[in-house]
């Protein structure tokens, strides 16, 4: 049987398969449908420092094989995600990967600072490409001098035995040439990839259907593009640990990102439609491993680039 | 407990304007409270889950639960299709249920559309309790009234209202509702559209009253990890938050919803955006 255990920027985690920030809230609506021990660990949804209210509704509109959303980083603020989440996760033993946002190079430094002294903070995924901002201007990821200053102060302000993982849009020319800025800014890892920003118009009313106007794409319309972006990611950095993530709804789906150069995945909108699926993709994932004979995962990490199978 | 299951349809069967189907939920089913909502995986092209409000339990097939189902768009036309002994993912009970009086008190009930679908069997649990029930069912004309018979059934009494009079008296469910609410001091429920919810909570709140409604909010998950389905609730402290229909909900007490502005988010809701300079 193939060992399910992933080792990611110097941190071991019980599987490859983790939940996807903003699809599985921090982890307790979860619990009732699956252990998640299980699973590498609980991504949480991206916390800021203050409470945020979010958009409008209509938040959400279903499209071909996938979804847009508007949510708008609605959340509790880190005080009561501390206090409430963060607290329940420690309690009932599940691996707890941080996702921050913030508005300002700043707001990410403050917020690594106060996860700093959190023990139970196993990983720090960074959201620097929420495309439901105000402006584009803060989704730093679209560029590489605001991508490199937020995870250099993210980097500089939390303890270097916690990795951090940039989590990077699709929505620039070269995807690589940021992940390439982030790594040299000290991110351990890369999320690839968040959601790419879409919109859908009502045809009776002729207006914009969600209450943010455009709102990103995910589930399965966007797996290709994030199995390319994985690619691309692990062809400059072949060494760099990638969290795989777009429209994953089963173990095949899995593995693509694993022969892609992805070192583990998440599993997101697809929760919505089974809760269970990061255990289900994971065990089925593993099954396939070990059909194919590898006896680790890392074994299979970026195989696709050094001829498949033979 | 909320659970999730490959459900078999023990009926699908048109019911008035809609259609009722009938699933076997074994260990689920007994957990039904009206105001309990299910989450059905549709047809593999739509990958969101469909919420229903459950209509009635009944211990055919070991626990069963019922459904109305009005196939406007194609998940729900998908549903309707489905034949007995087909499975459908399920994950029920969900929510928080209507909350029933400890006194035999009068209740008055108010239903819009299918919006009357989970009253039937409440009115039956408050009759038991000693509550006399009357029921107000209304719609926009007599082709979308639903369950008047039915209502009958579990009631004292039944008002049939209808916007364009095809169909009882003719006006809004509140016309009925102001009579009764004049005549006594009930406890309001009501299921159905916003508007008639946000009608129903002002004139119970004229007259010293608090609905308890039952939204319905378009929702992705059904379980509280995606937050769609949020509107502008005013919580115990006074502060208005953005609140998960399917977890905090469905039922909210309607002087705690900010009716008129569902679909935006207050000034002064916790954590709203600043007001923008430019």
């Amino acid at each position: 049987m193939t060992d399910p255990r992933v080792t990611l920027g110097g941190v071991d985690f019980a599987g490859p398969a983790f939940t996807a920030s903003g699809c599985a809230a921090a982890g307790r609506e979860l619990a009732g449908f699956f252990d998640l021990t299980e699973i590498g660990g609980v991504v949480t949804k991206s916390i800021m420092l203050r409470p945020r209210s979010g958009r409008p509704t209509p938040r959400m509109v279903e499209t071909p094989s996938g979804m847009l959303n508007s949510i708008g980083l609605q959340g509790p603020g880190i005080e009561s995600f501390l206090e409430n989440d963060l607290a329940w996760l420690t309690d009932h033993g599940v691996t707890a990967v941080v996702s921050i946002a913030g508005e300002t190079v700043d707001e990410f430094a403050q917020l690594a600072r106060i996860l700093r002294n959190e023990p139970a903070v196993k990983a720090i995924e960074v959201n620097i490409s929420c495309p439901n901002v105000e402006s584009r201007g803060q989704v730093f990821a679209c560029e590489v001098m605001s991508a490199s200053s937020v995870i250099h102060q993210v980097r500089r302000n939390i303890s270097s035995d916690v990795p951090i993982f940039a989590k990077l849009t699709p929505d620039v020319t070269s995807i690589a040439e940021i992940a390439l800025a982030c790594h040299n800014a000290g991110a351990d890892g890369l999320s690839v990839m968040n959601t790419t920003l879409g919109m859908a118009i009502d045809p009776d009313t002729l207006r914009p259907i969600l209450g943010g106007v455009t709102g990103g794409l995910s589930g399965p319309a966007i797996r290709p593009m994030a199995v390319r972006c994985v690619w691309q990611i692990h062809q400059v950095l072949p060494d760099v640990p990638i969290l795989g993530m777009g429209g994953i709804a089963n173990g095949e789906d899995a593995l693509q990102f694993i022969a892609a150069g992805a070192s583990a995945v998440s599993v997101g909108t697809m929760t919505f439609h089974d809760p269970s699926a990061p255990v289900r993709v994971q065990r089925e994932l593993l099954g396939l491993l070990d059909e194919r004979g590898f006896t680790t995962v890392a074994d299979a990490v970026g195989i696709a680039h050094r001829g498949g199978l033979t | 407990m909320t659970a999730q299951a490959d459900a078999e349809i023990l009926s699908v069967r048109r019911d008035g304007p809609y259609w009722q189907m009938s699933f076997a939920a074994p260990g689920i089913a007994d957990g039904f409270r009206p105001g309990h909502f299910v989450a059905i995986a549709v047809d593999d092209a739509h990958i969101l889950r469909r919420a229903f409000s459950i209509r009635s339990a009944s211990t055919k097939a070991g626990g069963a639960l019922q459904i109305i189902v009005s196939p406007k768009g194609p998940g729900t036309k998908w549903l309707v299709e489905r034949r007995p002994g087909d499975l459908i993912n399920v994950i029920a009970p969900l929510g928080k249920p209507f909350r029933l009086p400890t006194e035999p008190v009068p209740c008055v009930l108010v239903g819009g559309g299918y919006g009357v679908a989970p009253l039937f069997e409440l009115a039956s649990q408050l009759r038991a309790r000693g509550c006399p029930v009357e029921i107000i069912v209304g719609a926009g004309d007599a082709q979308r009234l639903y369950g008047v018979v039915e209502a009958r059934r579990v009631s004292d009494a039944v008002h049939v209202t209808t916007d364009d009079g095809s169909a009882g008296e003719h006006g809004r469910v509140t016309d009925p509702l102001r009579r009764i609410l004049a005549g006594g001091h009930p406890a309001v429920y009501a299921c159905g559209p916003m508007g008639m919810l946000q009608a129903v909570s002002e004139v119970s709140a004229e007259f010293g009253a608090v609905a308890q409604c039952a939204v319905e909010e378009s929702m992705a998950c059904g379980i509280g990890v995606c937050m769609t389905c949020v509107l502008p609730v005013i919580g115990d402290d006074g502060v208005t938050r953005m609140v998960r229909s399917c977890t905090e909900g469905p039922v909210f007490f309607g002087d705690r919803v900010r009716w008129s502005e569902v679909g935006t988010v207050p000034a002064d809701t916790l954590g709203a955006p600043e007001p923008r300079d430019d």
